[in-house]
């Protein structure tokens, strides 16, 4: 078995041991035959300083837990090629929201504004004998929008969110509520629109970008924002 | 007072809007006024006392910096609501903000009228 050293540079803090955070230089060995991404290596590194904590559980790009700022970019680890990264990588914690322990951040506030964006369908009319049927072209509207995994890659790299994360929705609830808002089933448009309708709430949002370029779904948040005021435009006018 | 977090203000589209109508319509004087000087020969002193003695260029001109300033206060809004978190003194920035664009209203429309 040929193996590869990996270097890194990691962002390490443990509020119970440490007074203030610090960088840590590690290498590990790896198999670059099996063991090709990022999320790899960590597990490999966790192996050999096992104080070292981070999130992951599907290792296939579909739970969003191991979201973590890559060598400067947002991304999930278990999805990023070791042999893309610049070394030594560095890596650190999603930024903007509180550190619990190394690269795990405190999700909360995330959520909140997720939650906020009430992540439902909403409808009040008497269900049918079956289940509510949408046309194809409906279901159609809903593509690139359902396939978000709350990740908060998006989110956390918005200028935006760092800025006002207790009242900006953030990229990923502005997804989701026009994901809700988009939904032919939903009866609660205009009650989602005026939720939104405020400067902090949706239009915070300065088209920035950043969460465009960080999807690990290459998702586009943007274009649903801007479906989002395109609506309350056609609202008013 | 509680301490909660207030949001539901209904006013985000409206200067969302502004700040694109106001956009367009600073584009729009702009490429008129690129087109005066490179097609009109409009580098000399007399071309420009000659253009800006027309009352509609004086009108145009003063929706244009009623634009540039309406589209100013949104933009500065934005910047003081982002990073001045103590409400007392961003609602001071707020009303500073505002008297200086009035004042620069006030000298701009001396100025373009004055021609």
């Amino acid at each position: 078995m040929t193996t590869q050293t990996v270097k890194f540079r990691i962002y390490r803090y443990d509020p119970d041991k440490d007074a203030k955070p610090y960088m840590q230089d590690i290498s590990v060995e790896v198999d670059p035959s099996t063991e090709r991404k990022l999320l790899d290596a960590l597990v490999k590194l966790k192996v050999v300083d096992e104080s070292l904590s981070f999130r992951r559980s599907c290792r296939e790009g579909v739970c969003g837990s191991d979201a973590m700022n890559i060598n400067g970019k947002n991304g999930l680890a278990c999805i990023t090629d070791l042999a893309s990264l610049k070394q030594p990588i560095e890596v650190r914690p999603l930024p903007g929201l509180p550190v619990v322990r190394d690269l795990i951040v405190d999700m909360t506030q995330f959520f909140k504004q997720y939650h906020s964006i009430k992540p439902y369908v909403i409808n009040n009319s008497p269900a049918p004998d079956r289940e509510r049927l949408q046309s194809q072209e409906d279901r159609k509207e809903l593509d690139g929008l359902y396939e978000c995994i709350l990740c908060a890659c998006c989110s956390t790299s918005c200028p935006s969110f760092w800025w006002n994360p207790d009242k900006f929705v953030g990229p990923a609830g502005l997804l989701a509520a026009y994901r809700f808002i988009a939904d032919t089933r939903d009866e609660a448009t205009s009650e989602r629109l005026d939720d939104l309708e405020d400067p902090y709430r949706l239009f915070r949002c300065h088209s920035i970008m950043n969460c465009v370029d960080v999807c690990p779904k290459e998702l586009n948040p943007t274009k649903a924002i801007g479906k989002i005021k395109d609506l309350m435009v056609k609202r008013i006018s | 007072m509680v301490n909660r977090h207030v949001v539901g203000a209904h006013y985000g589209l409206r200067d969302w809007l502004v700040q694109r109508v106001t956009a367009v319509i600073m584009l729009a004087y702009t490429i008129g006024v690129l087109a005066f000087i490179l097609l009109a020969n409009g580098a000399s002193f007399e071309a420009w006392q000659t253009l800006f003695a027309c009352t509609w260029v004086k009108v145009v001109t003063t929706v244009t910096l009623f634009a540039l300033l309406w589209h100013a206060w949104v933009g500065v809004r934005d910047i003081w609501m982002d990073y001045i978190k103590p409400v007392g003194l961003r609602l001071t920035m707020h009303v500073l903000t505002l008297l200086w664009l009035a004042g620069s209203l006030v000298y701009m429309v001396k100025v373009v009228w004055g021609v």
